[in-house]
């Protein structure tokens, strides 16, 4: 038995710190687990994802198109640009929020509308505000703790330690707040 | 102990406990990391060079010195280094050299899909390929011995998501090696015609003994389900073939891929009714399957590019199309990679941009290779690293031999790859009387890759502080007689700048210099010679913004129009106050975040 988890968003929004988390809980937990990472334009705001499968005895590290039990998109449109990866049944996370690319933002195309209400009618799809929920923390950034937190409610694994990989991955200022967007996340899911 | 490691990690953690005392490298997506982990170890000295043929060059020093030795580069890094490597073929070393090839099925972020393998068969030396972190770990600790004991230098062919994924790795201790005194010998290391000859004999000769290895190596082994299915298959192919078939067939995993085991190969393929092939980017094993007279499916079945991934071996295989959803891709806009906000690379292109129908851009690999994107579209060409001086200048010379041309050659590279391999292109166009302009955009880094120290920067790999190289001195003792160095977020500097150049009838030379906002080290000179860098902050004053967006055409990410109010703002978090935009706005609307002053 294995699942297989991707996480999508632009480049600066933190999908690699949360994968990095979720992946070092895993493993503290006695699952076997495989990470794979695309993040050669993470730094300069291109498209970036990053992939995890866990169970036992792994072999590929990647999560192949139609095979994804859980897509957490940290932004509106890279959640249809990955879609065809998660299952048909599969539950897809998705962060209402827009960020532009040149393109819409040289006004060359249009950041494309409706996106939100093309992917709520999709069954398994839950829809959140994480970046303004994070503002009420104090700190936009841990919008990708909070999507963590969604994600691991959703996966019916609270019991994942974590808080603990928050604390040995994170720098020390910033373990306390990640600790809240974490406990926040999980208590948004449903 | 366990830990979940990237195959980077792992091959650094089993360099170490391989007792490496010396590694050397360029950067390069994806085998950067790899030097970078390997720094972290303070028994080992570890070295950026500032292309891959000196790394390699130093690493056979190295060796030849009798230290055990790592060199890890790109695949097309291997282009560079190649020909110490076809050398370093011949004498063989005296402590374990082993060169890392790191290369890029599906190309992710490279201008080309070359499979080094060939590399290992053409240079007649030993190889290995590592499927996952335990493996990247353990067998390099093998491959100093192979190395070793048969006076062989050894490619260990890494790919992309061998390097850049994770898997749990069991550690190992560090085996301190003693050096091996050096003792002079001629007849091995001096590579003249009359030696090489000689060696000649014993490359062949060596390719036999590594054959027997092959055959007999726990790395080449069969993996028995029963099946009358059989696949071969190395790297991480080998993983997404398990992925794939399970217990459903048998495997031969090839771990020692060159020489190859001819044997057990020929025996594998006689006990099974089909067997495939699955390896990315060339036929390699399958052309030496088929040479032996076997029949097999290889790439008449599987594509023959892209990566290997389980998806696609079901389709080739079994017809077995996944259930997939179809987006509805008009939703969905391209996401180019962009100039980081404050990048100062950004006045420069901005600049040049205004004399686009007067220019033919030379363009080279780093950040600015994004200035062929919008809103820039600015790049004639791009070829390979150090390439725009010397490829501008042909052009150049060709152009003016067409009287109804005036198109002048702007040729375009960073500091790095200036030091990789412009230095010899701009000594080209200078020897040559070339009209050249030339522009090296001085980020004070490595960029692209990730703020790797380089000669210029003033750090070495493990911190250590240096003299950095001076650009503008050698630029002139190379004997360009027209040089400026400009700060490129000065946009009226830069502006005068570039028509000074275009009007001279003779090479010249215009150095940006201005740090990447994500270089992390500055030294107190730097700091005072780039006042206030990053400290402040622009923004927009509502009421003189009229919606023209113009400062758009910058290309920064930190501004945003609001189509609802027709105004433009600059978003707090990211804005890092290089005042281009400022500098751009006709109407005086962007100006500095008096509470960042
Ligand atoms: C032969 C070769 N080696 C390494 C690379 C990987 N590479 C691509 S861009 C780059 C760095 C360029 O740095 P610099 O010229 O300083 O420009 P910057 O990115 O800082 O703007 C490197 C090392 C390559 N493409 N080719």
């Amino acid at each position: 038995m294995f699942k297989n988890v991707k996480l999508v968003g632009v480049g600066g929004q933190g999908t690699i710190l949360s994968t990095k988390i979720l992946t070092q809980a895993l493993l503290n937990a006695g699952y076997d687990v495989k990470m794979s990472e695309i993040h050669g334009m993470s730094q300069r705001g291109g498209s970036v994802s990053s992939d995890i499968r866990f169970g036992e005895n792994i072999s590929s590290p990647v999560v192949v198109k139609g095979s994804a039990d859980y897509l957490v998109a940290f932004e509106q449109m890279e959640a249809v640009r990955y879609l065809d990866y998660v299952k048909k049944d599969g539950i897809l996370i998705v962060n209402d929020l827009k960020i532009h690319s040149m393109l819409t933002q040289a006004g060359k195309t249009k950041y494309p509308e409706d996106i939100i209400d093309y992917l709520k009618e999709r069954e398994h799809t839950y829809i959140y505000d994480a970046t303004e929920k994070a503002k009420t923390l104090g700190n936009q950034k841990v919008l990708n703790i909070i999507l963590l937190g969604v994600l691991v409610k959703a996966m019916k694994l609270e019991k994942l330690p974590i808080i603990e990989a928050i604390e040995d991955l994170v720098k020390p200022q910033f373990i306390e707040i990640n600790k809240k967007a974490f406990k926040l996340g999980l208590s948004m899911f449903g | 102990m366990k830990k979940i490691l990237t195959g980077n990690e792992a091959v650094a953690r089993g360099a170490y406990e391989a007792g490496v005392v010396f590694a050397s490298a360029y950067p390069g997506t994806p085998s950067t990391e790899i030097l970078e982990n390997i720094g972290l170890y303070k028994e080992i000295i570890a070295e950026w060079a500032p292309n891959e043929k000196v790394a390699l060059e130093s690493v056979i020093g190295a060796s030849i010195a009798g230290g055990r030795s790592l060199a890890s580069m790109k695949h097309v890094g291997v282009n560079v280094a190649a020909d110490p490597l076809f050398t370093f073929a011949y004498t063989g070393v005296t402590a374990g050299s082993v060169l890392i090839s790191a290369d890029e099925p599906g190309m992710h972020s490279s201008q080309n899909e070359q499979d080094n393998r060939n590399y290992a068969k053409f240079a007649k030396i030993a190889m290995m390929e590592p499927s996952n972190s335990q493996e990247a770990k353990d067998m390099i600790i093998d491959a100093y011995d192979i190395s070793e004991k048969y006076d062989t230098p050894l490619l260990y062919r890494m790919t992309t998501r061998v390097c850049h994924s994770k898997s749990i790795v069991e550690l190992g201790e560090r085996e301190e090696k003693e050096l091996i005194p050096y003792e002079k010998n001629f007849s091995k290391y001096v590579a003249v015609p009359a030696i090489g000859r000689q060696l000649r004999h014993k490359v062949e000769k060596r390719l036999i003994a590594l054959a027997e290895y092959s055959e007999q190596t726990k790395w080449n082994k069969i993996i028995n389900n029963k099946s009358n299915i059989g696949i071969i298959s190395s790297g991480i192919a080998f993983e997404y073939s398990k992925e794939a078939f399970g217990k459903e067939a048998d495997y031969l995993k090839l771990g020692f891929t060159n020489p190859l085991p001819k044997n057990l190969i020929s025996k594998f393929c006689d006990d099974h009714e089909k067997v495939y092939i699955i390896e990315e980017n060339d036929p390699y094993i399958e052309e030496f399957v088929k040479n032996m007279g076997k029949k097999c499916f290889g790439k008449d079945i599987f594509p023959y590019t892209g990566e290997m991934t389980p998806d696609v071996i079901k389709r080739a295989v079994l017809h077995e199309n996944m259930d997939i959803l179809q987006p509805n891709m008009d939703l969905v806009v391209n996401r180019p990679p962009t100039f980081c906000s404050g990048c100062p690379h950004r006045g420069f292109f901005y600049e040049l941009g205004k004399k686009r129908k007067k220019i033919i851009v030379a363009g080279d690999i780093g950040c600015y290779s994004l200035a062929v994107g919008e809103p820039y579209n600015l790049m004639d060409w791009l070829i390979c690293m150090g390439a725009a001086f010397s490829s501008g200048h042909g052009a150049q010379s060709v152009i003016d031999r067409n009287p109804n041309d005036d198109r002048r050659l702007v040729s375009i590279m960073g500091d790095s790859t200036f030091f990789h391999t412009g230095i010899n292109s701009l000594i080209n166009t200078v020897y040559n009387n070339g009209k050249t302009i030339n522009v090296i955009l001085d980020n004070r880094i490595t960029g692209m890759t990730g703020q790797q120290d380089n000669p210029g920067s003033g750090y070495k790999l493990q911190g250590e502080e240096n003299t950095p190289l001076d650009i503008e001195a050698i630029v002139k003792a190379i004997g360009i007689k027209h040089v400026r160095k400009i700060n490129p977020n000065d946009l009226k500097i830069v502006k005068e700048t570039i028509n000074w150049a275009l009007e001279l009838n003779e090479a010249s030379v215009i150095i940006t210099d201005w740090p990447c906002v994500l270089k992390k080290k500055y030294k107190n000179e730097d700091i005072e010679q780039y006042t206030n860098a990053w400290k402040t902050k622009d923004k927009v004053l509502e009421d003189k913004c009229v919606g023209c967006k113009a400062c758009l055409r910058s290309g920064c990410p930190s501004l945003v129009f609001n189509p609802e109010t027709k105004k433009m703002s600059i978003d707090e978090t990211t804005c890092v106050g290089c005042d281009v935009c400022l500098q751009i706005c006709p109407y005086d609307a962007i100006v500095k975040d008096e509470k960042y002053v």
